[in-house]
């Protein structure tokens, strides 16, 4: 038996250098914006499920559920932490689904939160590599950085991409960035400061990487048909699809391309009953500028190696034909690792909604996808959202 | 690194010091890393330990400026996809030249290097790395014997 | 049943630096370094080689050559060095397990300074005759370390020579005897926990080097029956250029059959791989039939004497590595800030 879900209500912290927020404090805020939009007392909720990528290595605290669930003083709910690298988000946004489509539960309350600047950045770097294959790539010299980069020296040689492609989606994210108040960054960039800033991982430089920070996001969940109880504007899910590929780039069928997000994609449309073109804005997982080019690729919505074209054309703006990352995506809003494909979902419900501020309000958006990547694309998860 | 005990260095330390993989004599590919079943064949494989020759080409390539705390003294340092001649690929650094004079294409072939020290009088890791092949030398041999016979005879 | 070397492999890594770079960081006058010394510039070692590094590469280009050598039939394996990089955890282990060894074999990491291979030679070859072993592994391996402004600072260097030992066709070098000569004499030393060593100045001339290396050749020519003439090559061990030539006139060898081991100028003191390397290069140009002496020497103070006569085995495996030259040609200079860098003069923890 499986009913259809509606995302009922939504919250989440700006994304950024927290100094006085831990990670429980983060989970509150997020959590109780969510619990007040819609009008019901924390102790409805039946079940929370939320993405943290490391308690364990960032603070030394595992069990995370345990924590936060105290915190929030919700004690004898079952509270679960899943983890998936960065995509721990949309996992746990897909394990949340699955409790309400299938009967179990009427109201669960779906978190991300992650706390990653209490440490060093070279530990934080160090950290990071857990989520691609430690005994063979992170042991002998990866980094998070390098991996992606070895598929944009790929790409390159393959495709003919340019720097200055890259340095465009990184000057779009920023450029939402700046409209959104809930970013890490809010300054516009330009391809020159791209071109300018240092080399992290050859030819990833800095301001091709999205940053390290603290934050949270959540959303609730409940049975479509009990979603007027919560909000006049439910916003129906219509497909939500995970899938895994190799967890080490050296075993990859091809380094181009994300196998797991190419079949979470297919899945996805297949349960939505939709195509490419009923899709109004897409927030995809651009943890590198790399990342973002793939994605739009590997989601069918160009074919391999075209996806620059998006980007010559500025179709990717708000106001273009395909708005990509409207909050400024990972890069531009942030990356608090657990917590991006929660967020991510959030801003694709403010957009449906009508309710995105600062002017990057996508025009009449009545269908929306999020894509949520887990380490170098060991796990992708593919979410479409509509209005109706 | 980091947080990992003795045990854990030292499973993988054949594999690493030699380049050691699978073979499955059923479908006749190699394997890296090494498996305990062929993910081909699966129960119908016949697999066993195969040492790669350690030569092979550079499939793509990165220049790491920013690295890791273990291997923060070492950057800037270069990592590599390395296709092996028998087929499977390996993530490994790339030594003995410059960054800018890598290129994917280029053949290279393992030796053996120093991968980290661990902090604080821990232990030290060895494996394999890669440097651009040189087989050069092979014409030294003849310029020696002809350098010999130029020189006076004995006394 | 003639005993003796299965094959050898040198390596030496590709960094060097001149003599003229340390002069001007230490404001020394280069020339009375290069002259008096007889070195132009030395090996350096990258940041992530080491003595076991160095051991394994060296070792893998010596069973190159001894091919028909099967792993398993190897019974033991020395590494000699000064600088192991544990003080604590044989270096021997490592090097057998890159080799593929283990675990059927004995080993051990022996130090006597300089002569700490040719010692462990000498036990292969026992071990070999007395039919305990098949075949034995020695190799000289170091990356010395000079105090900085100190004279050692110009010669130390880094490098390494492996040797199989065996017994049979596949001799190469058939050593044909050995002599050694060992005494109390404080010339060079490092106490535990020290960064660098200390030596005695000139006494690490006439009482140390030249007592030991010139008796000890003596001993052997004694125990032989044989006179300089009787040799192509004579190989010493080479802390500069000069000590091993004033040893060759002393003894009454011509100075051109010293000239094809004698390295040093162009690659700095490899310490335990110093007459080692110097043999493999003669190695790679003798004819079968030629003869080579060999003394080593270990400050402390001691040495190891070889006879070792070409056999014709040796041309059909000598161009199964690269010879020594060829890792002489293979370099890339370096400054002093970066040698600093990479020899870890800086504290930056």
């Amino acid at each position: 038996m499986k009913r259809e879900v509606a995302i009922v209500a939504v919250g989440a912290t700006r994304f950024g250098e927290h100094w006085s927020k831990g990670l429980k404090d983060l989970a509150w805020e997020a959590g109780v914006q969510a619990v007040e939009e819609a009008g019901i007392s924390g102790r409805d909720i039946q079940y929370i499920v939320f993405g943290n990528m490391s308690g364990g290595m960032f603070e030394g605290q595992e069990h995370v559920g345990a924590l936060v669930a105290e915190f929030l003083g919700l004690n004898p709910v079952p509270a679960t932490r899943v983890e998936a690298a960065c995509a721990s988000g949309g996992v746990a946004f897909f394990q949340g689904y699955l409790a309400v489509a299938s009967g179990m539960y009427d109201l669960v309350a779906v978190g991300g939160v992650e706390k990653m600047t209490d440490v060093e950045p070279g530990q934080a770097t160090e950290i990071l590599s857990a989520a691609m294959n430690y005994e063979w790539e992170a042991y002998f010299g990866a980094t998070f950085p390098g991996v992606y980069a070895l598929m944009a020296t790929r790409y390159m040689h393959e495709y003919g991409l340019k720097p200055e492609t890259l340095a465009e989606v990184a000057v779009k994210n920023h450029y939402h960035g700046s409209m959104n108040p809930l970013a890490h960054f809010r300054n516009r960039i330009t391809v020159e400061d791209v071109l300018s800033s240092p080399v992290v991982a050859y030819p990833l430089r800095r301001n091709d990487c999205c940053p390290v920070s603290d934050g949270a996001a959540c959303v609730l969940l409940a049975p479509l048909e009990e979603a007027r109880k919560y909000t006049d504007t439910p916003i129906i899910v219509k497909a939500v699809s995970q899938a895994s590929d190799t967890l080490s780039l050296l075993e990859r069928r091809d380094i181009c391309t994300l196998d797991a997000t190419v079949n979470a994609a297919e899945k996805a449309f297949a349960m939505a009953k939709l195509t490419r073109s009923d899709i109004d804005l897409v927030e995809v997982h651009d943890c590198f500028t790399i990342a973002e080019i793939l994605a739009l690729e590997d989601l069918g919505f160009c074919a391999k190696g075209e996806a620059f074209k998006l980007y010559e054309e500025g179709e990717t703006y708000v106001g273009g034909r395909l708005p990509v990352n409207t909050d400024g995506g990972l890069k531009a809003g942030g990356h608090a690792v657990g917590a991006t494909g929660v967020k991510q979902i959030v801003e694709i419900v403010k957009q449906l909604r009508g309710e995105a501020e600062g002017g990057r309000q996508v025009g009449g958006a009545e269908v929306g996808l999020a894509h949520n990547v887990g380490g170098s694309g060991a796990t992708a998860v593919v979410t479409i959202l509509s209005r109706r | 690194m980091g947080v990992s005990g003795v045990p854990r260095h030292w499973r993988s330390l054949r594999e690493r010091y030699r380049l050691l993989g699978t073979y499955c004599e059923n479908c006749k590919t190699s394997f890296f890393p090494p498996r305990k079943i062929c993910p081909k064949c699966r129960r119908k494989g016949r697999t066993r330990e195969v040492e790669f020759s350690g030569r092979g080409r550079v499939f793509s390539y990165t220049v790491i400026h920013v690295g890791s705390k273990t291997f923060e003294e070492y950057a800037p340092y270069v990592i590599g996809l390395i296709e092996l001649e028998e087929g499977p690929r390996v993530l490994s650094q790339i030594v003995d030249c410059k960054p800018e004079e890598v290129r994917i294409g280029m053949m290279v072939e393992a030796c053996f290097r120093k991968l980290f020290e661990q902090e604080d009088g821990g232990i030290i890791s060895y494996g394999f790395k890669f440097r651009p092949v040189d087989d050069s030398w092979a014409e030294y041999y003849s310029r020696l014997l002809s350098e010999k016979k130029a020189r006076p005879a004995q006394a | 049943m003639r005993v003796g070397i299965v094959g050898y492999g040198v390596y030496v890594p590709r960094l060097r630096i001149r003599v003229e770079e340390i002069a001007r960081v230490w404001g020394h006058d280069a020339n009375s370094y290069r002259e008096g010394l007889g070195i132009m510039e030395k090996s350096v070692p990258s940041l992530d080689e080491d003595t076991a590094t160095i051991a394994v590469e060296a070792a893998r280009n010596a069973m190159r050559r001894a091919w028909e050598v099967k792993p398993s039939e190897v019974g033991a394996l020395f590494v000699g060095s000064e600088s192991h990089p544990y003080a604590v955890k044989p270096t021997a282990a490592t090097v057998a397990e890159a080799l593929g060894l283990t675990p059927s074999l004995t080993a051990a990491d022996t130090e006597f300074a300089c002569k700490a291979a040719t010692t462990a030679i000498q036990a292969c070859l026992g071990m070999v005759k007395a039919g305990y072993i098949r075949y034995g592994v020695s190799i000289g391996a170091d990356t010395a370390q000079g105090a900085p402004r100190d004279a050692l600072e110009y010669t130390a260097a880094a490098g390494g020579a492996a040797y199989v030992i065996g017994a049979g066709e596949g001799v190469v070098a058939e050593v044909e005897a050995t002599y050694s000569y060992t005494q109390d004499v404080p010339d060079f030393w490092r106490r535990d926990g020290a960064s660098y060593p200390r030596h005695a100045g000139r006494f690490t001339g006439e009482p140390a080097y030249f007592e030991h290396v010139i008796n000890c050749t003596r001993g052997l020519l004694e125990k032989t029956g044989a006179t300089p003439r009787d040799y192509d090559y004579v190989v010493f061990h080479q802390p500069n250029s000069k000590f091993p030539l004033k040893a060759a006139r002393e003894l009454g060898f011509e100075e051109r059959k010293l000239h094809p081991g004698l390295l040093v100028n162009r690659l700095g003191n490899t310490y335990s791989g110093s007459s080692l390397i110097g043999l493999a290069a003669v190695l790679d140009v003798a004819s079968p039939g030629e003869r080579i002496l060999l003394t080593s020497y270990g400050s402390g103070a001691g040495s190891d004497s070889f006879s070792i006569r070409v056999t014709e085995a040796i041309d059909s495996k000598r161009e199964l590595a690269p010879p020594v030259v060829y890792y002489l040609d293979k370099r890339e200079y370096i400054d002093y800030s970066t040698y600093a860098r990479y020899r870890r003069l800086f504290k930056e923890r």
